[in-house]
């Protein structure tokens, strides 16, 4: 039987899926980059309990600020 | 805190080493009990270990401060209490605050830049009331402790710095500038008459602090579509501006069950202004504007 996902960890699971949607559409020598970058942003916080919903909700909008941010236009490639 | 704490294991040791044989044991354990209680004080009170022993007439006062860091997500938001002699520190909150980041303990995190009530930067919720802390005295009550908060129910960046990119969000939707087509009848600038200007006073005051919005429980429960006071009352101040021409496109927008009609006039606005502003009234002039 598949894994039921809760409704927030649904939820952090569509940022990482919009987070390696943006970077698709970055020049392509860079795509590596932003989604290596997206996988490693997600791993730092690997560790938190998937009961701690307040941490969770803080890094979620967190990342959903820096997803707006990196995703704009003018930002090419990330190291 | 390391060596503070081997510091006291050192005095208490050598104190023991005077005593006599009997009386060593059980003065032992008391100074035993003594260490630990001093150890769990300086723990909570990292001032009290540092600073000399305090003069008589000092006025001790205990600051509980929420604490809270972005960078350990996982631990819980806490309240750690610092204490300060009153007779050393400035008159105001924010004086007792830059005091506990300048000497005690420099983590804590706020907002300040002006100290005299005119940025709008230090805006924290202090013994249960969102002001200023820059304009709020410090109760020299020394019984009683003082409590401070972020600005309630926004989201917290650290301590008690509050996130208010929605605010400004909104104040922006409000499009607070002079709306004007026409070219200025001289040329050169827009010009007003004594009773059009009067009638901006108590309005452009307003310093976008947010306290008011946040202690408006309508604008908790609806601060994503409900305008909330601070903006309301900047909107007003741009309707009420005689040289606007877009008075009927301002009121347009406004003029739906969410913007402005979340307003049950709980006026926790106009008696937390730390400007002595009055926002309620503001919104009751532009619930006229709509109606009329």
């Amino acid at each position: 039987m598949p894994v039921r996902l809760s409704g927030l960890q649904k939820e952090v699971v569509a940022l990482y899926r919009q987070c390696i949607r943006e970077s698709k559409k970055k020049p392509e020598v860079a795509q590596k980059h932003f989604i290596a970058f997206a996988r490693k942003e997600f791993d730092k916080s690997i560790y938190l309990d998937k009961k701690d919903f307040s941490a969770i909700e803080y890094l979620m909008r967190k990342g959903k600020r820096q997803l707006e941010m990196y995703a704009s236009p003018g930002i090419k490639d990330i190291k | 805190m390391a060596s503070l704490r081997t510091t006291s294991w050192l005095l208490a040791s050598s104190r023991a080493v005077f005593r006599p044989q009997i009386a060593r044991r059980s003065m032992a354990t008391v100074t035993g009990n003594a260490t630990a209680t001093t150890q769990i004080k300086s723990a909570a009170t990292v001032s009290t270990v540092e600073e000399p022993a305090p003069g008589k007439d000092a006025q001790i006062k205990t600051f509980q401060i929420y604490r809270w860091n972005p960078d350990t997500p996982s631990e819980k938001p806490h309240m750690q209490s610092y204490t300060l002699d009153l007779n050393k520190t400035g008159p105001m909150m924010l004086d007792a605050l830059i005091r506990i980041k300048n000497e005690v303990d420099p983590t804590l995190t706020f907002r300040r830049s002006c100290r005299e009530g005119i940025c709008g930067s230090c805006a924290m919720n202090i013994d249960g009331v969102n002001t200023l802390a820059c304009l709020c005295r410090i109760p020299t009550d020394t019984n009683k402790q003082s409590k401070i908060y972020p600005l309630p129910h926004t989201y917290v960046v650290k301590d008690i710095v509050p996130d208010l990119t929605h605010f400004y969000k909104q104040y922006k939707s409000v499009k607070p500038y002079l709306q004007h087509d026409t070219p200025a009848p001289n040329g050169k600038e827009y010009l007003q008459s004594k009773e059009e200007r009067k009638k901006l006073d108590g309005l452009y005051e307003c310093i976008l602090c947010a306290c008011c919005s946040t202690s408006c429980p309508s604008y908790w429960w609806n601060s994503e579509e409900y305008l909330g006071p601070a903006l309301l009352l900047q909107s007003y101040r741009w309707i009420a501006d005689s040289r606007d021409e877009k008075k009927e496109e301002r009121k347009a927008a406004l003029d739906n069950s969410m913007s402005v009609y979340r307003c049950h006039t709980i006026l926790n606005c106009s008696r937390t202004c730390p400007k002595g502003l009055n926002p309620g009234l503001a919104i009751a002039e532009i619930k006229k504007e709509l109606a009329l």
